[in-house]
């Protein structure tokens, strides 16, 4: 697989898989943040599947936990672990929860309770820098976790420690439990926002692999400042059923309708 | 007992490049020695717990020793999540210090009584509990958590307070021991935190023919050490600055009666507990009165 768009594609379906095979939740929240994932991935972070402690590897946290299918998919075809191992998933004993866990190669947190991956991604970044090393700290939130009041401490400090090696990504999918961001509570203007706490901020396309590209090749610099990457993405992205629907942070597909999800993402 | 810890973490500090010392911009006319000789290892984080939780984990995470510290409920209830979850699921070398436990901020009011915080910590997994005695027993622990690879909570006192164990007493805190501090009768305190001067200028000045023993592990407690003690004594007083729910004397409790239950040990004694009997106190007052106040007092008739 030589395009990002293809290993994207992958994701999606291995995702898909695990949750109809568990009757899983949060398919829709995986689909929206699969097309980031691959990007970075494959493209950007300096990761060795062979050597996943390897000191100088870039960290990357995932803080929306529940989504974990589209990381563990991610992970496997990068080969940290066989791809066959993700039919373990949600099985009684496995290690493969349905939030991440750090039992398993390449995630670095478990994550399931929101507003608490960016914290502790200030940490990592404030240790590189004291440690004068040049690694960097990516983490992916999603839009509603930004209603925890952690985020916002965590969203204040950074630019107060010249944290520009934390690039944070926000997957603004526009929907949470219970609603639109738009209905509970309204995020916008999110980049006036950031850009306000004195981050350097960026909006982008989630799905479109080549802006995708451009972002994370403009988020390198040493300015002193964090970045902050705001992708404007669809939940359930890939999928046209599903894309859009509140529905879909519960429901897992059933026969047909998983059936129909693969078919319509082969064809793409 | 602050002085203590401060002291002790700059000495050990000097010789352990990996402590890093976090505070919620409190510690004023203490902290400052430590950033001073240590900048490069030092944050005041702001009034923010659970950033300060979260930054915590990540800089342990990178193979520092951690502490955070800051006074009463701050670096523990108010970031309670962040300390299950991020310090301790992860299983992460994390040391959270906090200062006033207990009614030392006593005129400060309830939102700086630290009265809860041990009942809650000690369900956590991994977690270590401490809360030493005296300024010497603060020395001594600080010197064991800043050793022990994993997660503790340590709760000190305030500044100034009289030691029980002589400055000379180069105690050398193994996990979960048990100090003796008189040995005596068939009657043991046992104390953990602060109120150990007290029990035994109590005992002392009213010539009462019993035994002290300072806890300055709450959780995990050395069993084979709690068996022989049991052995030797009918009756047990706890006693404690915290609620009685789920704080020391319940802790003695649950392991004495597992205890038995195992076997290890053939009689349940009398177990009397002293500590605050579930409610708030929202009048101003000192340390002392409201001890007194809660009835964290010992009598003559208990013994």
């Amino acid at each position: 697989m030589k395009y990002t768009t293809d290993i994207a594609r992958e994701i999606r379906k291995l995702s898909l898989k695990m949750v109809y095979a568990a009757k899983a939740s949060h398919i829709g929240g995986a689909l929206s943040m699969v097309d980031i994932l691959a990007v970075l991935y494959n493209e950007f972070l300096n990761i060795d599947p062979s050597n996943p402690d390897n000191p100088d590897r870039d960290r990357f946290l995932l803080s929306k936990g529940h989504t974990c299918t589209g990381l563990y998919a991610t992970l496997a075809l990068k080969g940290f672990f066989p791809v066959k191992d993700l039919d373990k998933y949600a099985k009684d004993g496995s290690k493969f929860i349905s939030h991440t866990s750090h039992y398993i190669p390449g995630i670095e947190i478990s994550a399931g309770s929101l507003g608490h991956a960016l914290p502790v991604c200030c940490g990592l970044a404030l240790a590189a820098k004291r440690k004068k090393k040049y690694w960097k700290t990516y983490c992916l939130i999603s839009d509603g976790e930004l209603d925890e009041g952690s985020n916002w401490e965590s969203i204040l400090m950074a630019p107060q420690l010249k944290l520009d090696n934390l690039i944070l990504i926000v997957d603004y999918n526009k929907i949470q439990s219970l609603g639109s961001v738009k209905d509970v509570i309204d995020l916008n203007p999110l980049s006036e926002k950031f850009l306000a706490f004195r981050w350097e901020t960026f909006e982008v396309d989630g799905h479109d692999h080549q802006a995708l590209k451009n972002v994370f090749a403009n988020v390198q610099e040493s300015n002193a400042k964090p970045k902050v990457i705001i992708a404007h993405t669809i939940k359930g992205k890939g999928v046209s059923f599903m894309e859009d629907k509140l529905l879909w942070h519960y429901r897992s597909p059933n026969e047909d309708q998983f059936n129909d999800a693969i078919k319509e993402l082969n064809n793409q | 007992m602050r002085t203590a810890f401060i002291n002790q973490l700059i000495h050990e500090a000097k010789t352990n490049e990996k402590i890093f010392l976090l505070v919620g911009d409190l510690g004023f006319s203490v902290v400052e020695p430590f950033s001073e000789l240590f900048p490069e290892r030092y944050l005041n984080v702001g009034i923010a717990e659970q950033n300060m939780a979260g930054i915590a984990a990540g800089l342990a995470m990178e193979g520092y020793c951690v502490f955070i510290y800051s006074i009463g409920n701050f670096p523990t209830l108010r970031c309670m999540e962040q300390i299950r979850y991020d310090i301790c699921y992860h299983n992460l070398n994390v040391k959270i210090v906090a200062v006033g436990g207990g009614f030392a901020y006593g005129p400060l009011g309830a939102s700086h009584h630290a009265t809860e915080e041990i009942g809650m910590l000690r369900t956590i997994p991994n977690l270590v509990v401490c809360a030493p005695g005296d300024p010497v027993e603060a020395k001594a622990v600080t010197t064991f958590v800043s050793n022990y690879n994993g997660p503790c909570y340590i709760r000190i006192g305030k500044a100034g307070e009289p030691l029980v164990h002589t400055e000379e007493s180069d105690i050398k805190l193994s996990i979960g021991e048990i100090l003796r501090i008189r040995k005596n009768g068939d009657t043991a305190v046992f104390s953990t935190g602060a109120m150990l001067k007290y029990v035994v200028d109590f005992v002392d000045q009213n010539n009462i023919v019993a035994s002290i023993y300072s806890f300055p592990f709450i959780k995990p407690v050395n069993k084979e050490t709690l068996i022989d003690i049991l052995n030797s004594y009918k009756k047990i007083i706890t006693i404690e600055e915290h609620q009685a729910q789920g704080g020391f004397g319940s802790a003695i409790l649950e392991l004495i009666n597992d205890l038995l239950e195992e076997k290890k040990v053939s009689l349940l004694p009398s177990i009397k507990r002293i500590a605050i009997k579930d409610r708030f106190y929202s009048v101003a007052g000192s340390q002392d009165y409201l001890r007194k106040l809660a009835g964290l007092v010992l009598d003559k008739k208990f013994f």
